[in-house]
């Protein structure tokens, strides 16, 4: 089983990950509503998987990537975001996250993001 | 603003309801409006936006609707800090879906949520608003767009 860190300034929008996390895939360690508390609990609880969000207030979800990257470079990252131009999805794979899954998602949708990212 | 702009955020609303249980949603012709007079319902999200296009974007709606809207994504929990939260996430999701016409220039802000009367929207004098009328379950609500390029 992975551990989940779900990152989103969404209350409802993380209760929705969560609810379809509840398998036996994943672990849901953190939530974190925006990029600098997202970086606190990382320290604490070293997820291995965290889902992202990109428009946030305080720290925004690419300037939280490249600071989660630099702390553990093998983590794996799926970004779950409303902005759905190809150069903000291009410009969160270049700062090291691993799949991209625009809003409004699916649970099933969710999941197949999720299980693709860990299967590479 | 061209037809082709409001497609955009018509677009936009049909997609998100369509990721709901409830995905039969209507979308009325959209109609201008004076800023002095803007469009809102019981509780309002609002989106600011920068780059080429400047103005905001807004999603409103009656409390009821955004009650029913939420147990449709299946949160049991319509609290009213949800209830804001919803309507912030909606107008996030329009805007940013905007975002694969328009391009990574068009920025947008966090939400900005508000409730009550309409005379709580301001908007630039100067422009007018197009309203597009949302028909979602025995409800309506609307997507508010005030843009400049």
């Amino acid at each position: 089983m992975l551990s989940l860190m779900i990152v989103d300034d969404s209350n409802i929008i993380r209760r929705k990950i969560e609810r379809c996390n509840d398998s036996d895939k994943f672990r849901v360690v953190a939530a974190a509503a925006n990029g600098a508390e997202a970086l606190e609990l990382f320290k604490q609880t070293r997820p291995q998987v965290v889902t992202m969000d990109l428009t946030m207030p305080e720290m925004d979800g690419i300037a939280c990537i490249q600071q989660l990257m630099a702390m553990d470079s093998g983590l794996r990252i799926l970004v779950i975001s409303a902005l759905s131009d190809k150069a903000t999805g291009i410009d969160a794979l270049k700062k090291g996250a691993r799949g991209f899954l625009c809003k409004p998602f699916t649970d099933d949708q969710l999941l197949e993001a999720l299980t693709e990212l860990t299967e590479d | 603003m061209s037809q082709e702009t409001l497609q955009v955020f018509i677009d936009g609303v049909v997609r998100y309801f369509h990721h709901t249980n409830d995905k039969d949603v209507k979308v009325g012709t959209p109609y201008l409006v004076e800023n002095n007079n803007p469009a809102a319902y019981d509780v309002t999200g609002i989106i600011g936006i920068s780059g080429p296009y400047r103005g905001c974007v807004y999603f409103t709606a009656p409390r009821i609707l955004l009650k029913h809207l939420l147990l449709s994504i299946g949160e049991l929990d319509t609290s009213n800090e949800h209830i804001f939260d919803l309507v912030g996430e909606v107008a996030n999701t329009i805007s940013g879906n905007a975002r694969s016409r328009f391009g990574h220039e068009f920025m947008i802000s966090v939400p900005v949520m508000i409730e009550g009367a309409p005379n709580q929207i301001h908007l630039p004098s100067q422009m007018r608003s197009y309203v597009i009328p949302v028909y979602w379950k025995a409800y309506h609500a609307a997507v508010v767009i005030c843009l400049e390029q």
